[in-house]
């Protein structure tokens, strides 16, 4: 059975049966545990090694999935009580195993969540487990044959093989059509034996002679021996063996491999538009909504297309989705300019006109400058009364300088009011708590420049 | 232009509704000649009517507003451009600059500092938006003092005087020429004759190394 590597976040189609005992079977063979529920930390754990975690016990065991092991957790006391993957009496999960409930690992189409789906109907399939056990007299045959014809290898390789076809006919019956489909062609694949094209005779011949041939010698070396020291005869014969699969089945194998990474890379390309359609709906056509209702209010319309704009063009062109500050925030001095620019034109609705000479990554000094400079951007919109605020950004090699300046009303600052002392001090004191200046240059009736400078402690970016 | 008169203004734009908007903005304070929306059309009506000053948009059908200056500035020196952009690309502006536009100002201008740029550049001084200051102290900062340009005619092209440094910082910062006047005690002649020096070694300094900083600062 190849297991498909990658996430694989199970998710039930019918989630709303959620219960302790469904829980485990969510989780497909070979997956990693990961239970959809409430978890505790005894849950949280990794399942050993990779191993099948939960399942139901019948059918053959690398299709079927395995109870998982009972396993305390490494440290902290056990929690008899925990909603675990384990928990819950096995029969308790028939009832959510009825036919066509769909199991889809959110990897969809890949082989393990497949079959971890249909592994999980075929437990109610009494007809089909009816059929595989119709297989058990098969085996028996099998095995008198073997002891008859005194070949001890048929035993050993009788029983896997038995098993293996049970399992198979089981996994064909329970698939629905689209995985069906997947299935043949996977089938299919197997029978051309991944053979290119071109020259698909002769590769196959070769392939296929090769194989035999290997095959041959290692269950040669398996029955005889030849001439091999004994300890060596059974490792000998594996590998021979082993060789012989590889040779045989290797094309196969890579091309499921390579239809894996391709299905992931569909599956990547579906989600980026998706998430390209969701920002152009959450940004663009919400502004576009916005002026056709405020049509009658040009400087409202102006300022929503204006705030618009710039989140377009940061997006498009810096690759800064809308909306992305906070969990995300702006990686550099230049970028975060950008963010107050954005974000005050926004909620101010006055134009920002922010230049930036240099660039440089932001460090806890260059964050809080962006913040005092926000600060002063802000009062400039909220009380200067000008249309338009100036901020000027220069990284120089030895400290940082923000220039925020407005044409409006301007203060005395020797006379300064007692409500904006607040805003002063905090920006002055934000500044000098990180070794900066903060100069506030005003002439009532010829507007303000603030003047916010750091040193850089990073050498030149 | 004679001083006291009107100058002469040609428009081109390839959207009809900005050529409105700026018409009605320039008003009465400038003569406007005429108007054109494309490369071709544009070269032929500039070189029929010779205006003053051209308001250049930098993106035009038909190689942009580049292709414009490089086809009239040969055969007619007088008329002076003023390159109007939404776009705020290095790239765009550093070549319409070096292809010879007297100035830069971005479409979000107000209109009396967008008449206050055409006569300024029908005067025959450069006019410098605070991002083109910008984009020029950066490309400036990458070539440090005292490094010596291979092929450079004349280092003192490649480097800004500290003067000149200094009044590209203030425009930058928002101020008008005449603000940088007062903060500077010089006068508005001094800084007009700084920002066009300035200008002078953009045009002429070497092309190379401005439009490798253009690139490098490529947004798009």
């Amino acid at each position: 059975m190849v297991v498909a590597p990658g996430r694989r976040d199970h998710r039930c189609i019918a989630d709303q049966i959620k219960s302790d005992s469904t829980q485990w079977d969510r989780t497909p063979p070979g997956a990693p545990n990961r239970p959809a529920g409430p978890s505790d930390g005894s849950a949280d754990k990794p399942s050993l090694g990779g191993r099948p975690p939960a399942g139901p016990p019948s059918g053959p065991p690398w299709t079927m999935p395995r109870p998982a092991p009972r396993r305390a957790p490494r440290h902290g006391t056990w929690n008899v009580d925990a909603p675990g993957p384990w928990r819950g009496p096995p029969f308790a999960r028939r009832r959510h195993h009825q036919r066509g409930l769909l199991y889809r690992s959110r990897d969809d189409r890949i082989i393990a969540g497949i079959a971890g789906g249909i592994a999980a109907r075929a437990v109610s399939d009494r007809r089909g487990i009816t059929l595989a056990l119709a297989l058990v007299p098969a085996l028996i045959l099998v095995l008198l044959l073997a002891s008859e014809l005194h070949a001890g290898f048929l035993t050993s390789l009788g029983l896997p093989l038995v098993v293996s076809a049970s399992g198979l006919v089981l996994i064909y019956r329970n698939a629905e059509d689209d995985e069906r489909t997947w299935l043949n062609g996977a089938v299919e694949a197997l029978f051309q034996l991944g053979a290119a094209p071109r020259r698909p005779r002769r590769a196959f011949f070769t392939r296929v002679g090769a194989s035999l041939l290997l095959l041959g010698l290692g269950l040669f070396v398996f029955a005889d021996g030849g001439r091999a020291h004994s300890a060596f005869r059974p490792l000998a014969g594996t590998l021979l063996v082993m060789a012989a699969t590889v040779v045989l089945l290797g094309p196969w194998w890579m091309r499921l491999a390579r239809d894996l990474v391709s299905e992931r890379q569909a599956r990547i390309r579906a989600e980026e538009r998706a998430d390209i359609a969701a920002r152009v709906h959450d940004s663009v056509l919400q502004t576009l909504a916005m002026i056709q209702r405020s049509a009658d209010h040009p400087q409202e319309v102006a300022k929503l297309a204006r705030a618009q704009e710039r989140e377009l063009r940061s997006w498009l062109f810096e690759g800064q989705a809308p909306g992305s500050f906070g969990a995300e925030g702006p990686a550099t001095l230049a970028a975060g300019v950008q963010q107050i620019e954005r974000e005050v034109e926004a909620a101010h609705g006055i134009a920002v006109d922010a230049v930036t000479v240099g660039d440089s990554p932001l460090d806890d000094e260059l964050r809080e400058l962006l913040a005092a400079g926000r600060e002063a951007t802000v009062n400039a919109a909220k009380w200067s009364g000008a249309p338009s605020v100036s901020i000027y950004v220069e990284v120089e090699p030895k400290r940082v300088s923000m220039f925020v300046r407005d044409r409006g009303a301007g203060f005395d600052p020797e006379a300064i009011a007692e409500d904006r002392k607040g805003i002063a001090e905090s920006i002055h004191g934000r500044m000098q708590r990180h070794g900066g200046t903060a100069l506030i240059r005003s002439v009532p009736g010829r507007g303000t420049e603030v003047e916010l400078s750091v040193p850089r402690r990073s050498g030149r970016g | 232009m004679s001083p006291g008169t009107r100058p002469r203004v040609f428009l081109v734009d390839d959207h009809h509704l900005f050529r409105a908007g700026v018409r009605s903005e320039l008003g009465d304070a400038v003569e406007v000649v005429g108007e054109a929306d494309e490369v071709p059309a544009a070269i032929e009506l500039i070189a029929e009517r010779l205006p003053d000053v051209v308001l250049l948009d930098v993106h035009l059908p038909g190689g942009g507003g580049k292709a414009v200056i490089e086809a009239i500035r040969p055969i007619h020196p007088g008329v002076r451009f003023l390159a109007l952009s939404v776009s705020d690309a290095p790239e765009d502006v550093i070549a319409v600059i070096m292809a010879g536009a007297r100035g830069y100002v971005t479409k979000t201008i107000s209109g009396p500092e967008l008449v206050d740029a055409v006569l300024r550049v029908a005067s025959g001084d450069a006019v410098f938006s605070p991002r083109l200051a910008g984009f020029v102290l950066d490309a400036f900062a990458s070539m440090p003092a005292g490094t010596e340009l291979p092929g450079s005619l004349d280092p003192e092209l490649d480097h800004l005087s500290p003067r000149e440094r200094e009044v590209l910082r203030l425009i930058a910062r928002g101020y008008t020429y005449k603000e940088i006047a007062r903060e500077l005690t010089i006068s508005v002649k001094t800084v007009e004759s700084h920002v066009s020096a300035v200008l002078r070694k953009l045009q002429l300094s070497t092309r190379h190394q401005l439009t490798k900083w253009a690139t490098d600062r490529r947004l798009i």
